[in-house]
């Protein structure tokens, strides 16, 4: 019932990465918008912070919880996504064209999984 | 008060059967015996009218002035019987800031009330429930402003210096750089404020009218930090803002007052109120609470606790404040205060404190020795030279029922309100001739 595109790579905390260049691109899955409902709210980084690999780089609040956002990759931020902060809701209506941030400089990547591995993996989730 | 329930002995000894244990003790076997109190020596029970003749004779041991000129920080305001009837109302009293808040409509309707004056009288944008007192509210600000790359925090040398050693105390414990600015004759030392913008800033707190009464150039101020990037918290006294131009009209970002001055008594310092508004832009900053209206499912008008940072119950190493209750009471005194009064009978008291206030200082002034500290524009407070020892002159004064204004340094800080008449004013000044 989730959309799982081919083309990205996956992390165990929803996140998603697509290269682009030397560019890593991160958003959040179709599984993690639908599992925290009607998001009210983004809270990103700035352009030039530094993300490290699974640490908090920024947390989404929903009518359901406030959970944080774990970096795939350590670099520094070039882009912040900021239609999000106008309009929270575009995660809940396309989480893959709505990406959060992009990250350059990057120098250590997450155990990622493909779209099939994340499809298992979330399929398992209780 | 129809919620006290007794339990007699012998019921205390059929709950504890019921909970198989066999004393009181029993019931607090987890805590260790170390921090147990033990030498608790309470005589057996008085009489009522033993121990009213007792407490009497103790609070006739305070003395409480009819005649107060003296404000910094608190102030003598009439306070209209019908807050004290409404708040005196069991419903009302006994209610603590709302944890089940849904089914406690009533005190959420209050808050939301208290909410919507607090908005119109500052012009922000939202307010929360309140906090403690001005103090805190101020303090409460200057964590709010924090942001990744800015945590320096610029303070007004000129605000009072108790709102100062709170926010000191909250940014002490935060890693939080302040800097307290030198001032220029009695108000901020605009040349001093630029030199220490930059763009590690977060927030400058400005208060107006300031701790020695003056007017500062909020608007200049604003402006100036906004170039930089920070946020302008400005602290003030809720009366003024109904005569002297708002937070909104003067761009600051955050409005914190003391709440005192609407409807509180002055009651030994406390307890008081922290007003807090801001801009939409902030608002999940804003430590707290936020009551919203809304409709049920019938469609019909209700009260939700709307915001809270959830940081605070749920996230608690990335909260920025840990308050999670306000000072309901207070809130609901301000409330009915403003309610009362009106937005006319605020500016009302507005005026009459500021034409006091000046009246006093024109037949202060009068008097040998005595010269406004500075010619710049105040409210309801002025800071005046003595030339007597300050602390003894008001003594004098204390003796003879007068609350003389706050010695301060080799100066007084008097302050008038609408409590001072004409009549009172002149006979202070006779007082002053005679004593001197």
């Amino acid at each position: 019932m989730f959309n799982y595109p081919k083309k990205l790579k996956y992390t165990e905390t929803h996140e998603w990465v697509k290269k682009e260049g030397d560019i890593y691109v991160i958003g959040i899955s179709d599984y993690a918008q639908d599992a925290l409902g009607d998001i009210v709210f983004v809270n990103l980084p700035e352009v030039d912070d530094e993300v490290y690999v699974q640490e908090s780089f920024g947390d989404v609040e929903s009518v359901k919880a406030v959970s944080d956002l774990f970096s795939p990759v350590s670099g520094v931020v070039c882009q912040v996504n900021e239609d999000l902060f106008d309009d929270p809701s575009l995660l809940n209506q396309d989480s893959y064209r709505n990406w959060l941030i992009k990250v350059e400089g990057v120098n250590e990547t997450d155990n990622f999984m493909d779209a099939d591995e994340y499809r298992e993996f979330c399929e398992n989730q209780g | 008060m129809a919620s006290y329930v007794v339990n007699t002995k012998k019921q205390q000894q059929e709950m504890l059967k019921e909970l198989n244990m066999e004393t009181l003790d029993d019931l607090f076997i987890d805590v260790p015996e170390s921090v147990k109190l033990r030498t608790l020596n309470i005589p057996e029970g008085k009489s009522e009218l033993e121990v009213y003749n007792d407490m009497s004779e103790i609070a006739a041991k305070n003395v409480i002035f009819k005649h107060i000129f003296r404000g910094a920080g608190a102030y003598n305001h009439y306070i209209p019987s019908i807050v004290n009837t409404v708040v005196s109302k069991e419903e009302f009293l006994t209610s603590y800031t709302p944890y089940q808040p849904e089914i406690a409509q009533g005190i959420l309707q209050s808050i939301f009330e208290y909410q919507t004056q607090m908005c119109q009288l500052t012009g922000l944008d939202v307010s929360n429930a309140s906090v403690y007192d001005g103090a805190v509210a101020a303090a409460e600000a200057a964590l709010m402003v924090q942001e990744r790359r800015k945590s320096d925090i610029i303070v007004a040398g000129t605000v009072n210096p108790q709102v100062l050693a709170v926010i000191k105390t909250y940014c002490a414990s935060r890693d939080v750089n302040l800097i307290v600015l030198n001032n220029n004759d009695y108000s901020i030392d605009l040349n001093d404020l630029e030199n220490n913008l930059n763009d590690t800033v977060a927030g400058v707190v400005v208060q107006s009218p300031n701790y020695y009464g003056i007017i500062e150039d909020v608007k200049t101020i604003s402006a100036l930090t906004h170039s930089y990037g920070g946020k302008v918290i400005m602290h003030t006294n809720p009366i003024a803002l109904a005569l002297l131009k708002n937070a909104k009209e003067l761009d600051a970002d955050i409005c914190t007052a003391e709440g005192q001055p609407l409807g509180m008594p002055l009651s030994f310092g406390g307890p008081y109120l922290g007003i807090m508004t801001c801009k939409k832009e902030l608002m999940r900053k804003l430590p707290g609470r936020i009551v919203g209206q809304t409709v049920d499912t019938n469609n019909k008008r209700c009260f939700v606790l709307t915001l809270q940072a959830r940081e605070q119950h749920i996230r608690r190493e990335k909260a920025s404040s840990n308050i999670c209750s306000n000072q309901a009471l207070c809130a609901m005194r301000a409330s009915v205060y403003c309610a009362a009064l009106g937005p006319g009978g605020l500016k009302q008291v507005a005026i009459n404190s500021a034409s006091n206030a000046h009246y006093l200082a024109e037949q202060l002034a009068a008097i040998d020795g005595f010269k406004l500290k500075t010619d710049k524009e105040f409210f309801n407070e002025f800071l005046m030279s003595c030339p007597v020892d300050n602390k003894e002159l008001t003594e004098l004064l204390a003796e003879k029922g007068i609350l003389a204004g706050l010695p301060v340094e080799n100066d007084i800080l008097w302050c008038a309100t609408e409590m001072n008449s004409k009549k009172e004013i002149d006979k202070l000044v006779e007082t002053i001739k005679e004593v001197m």
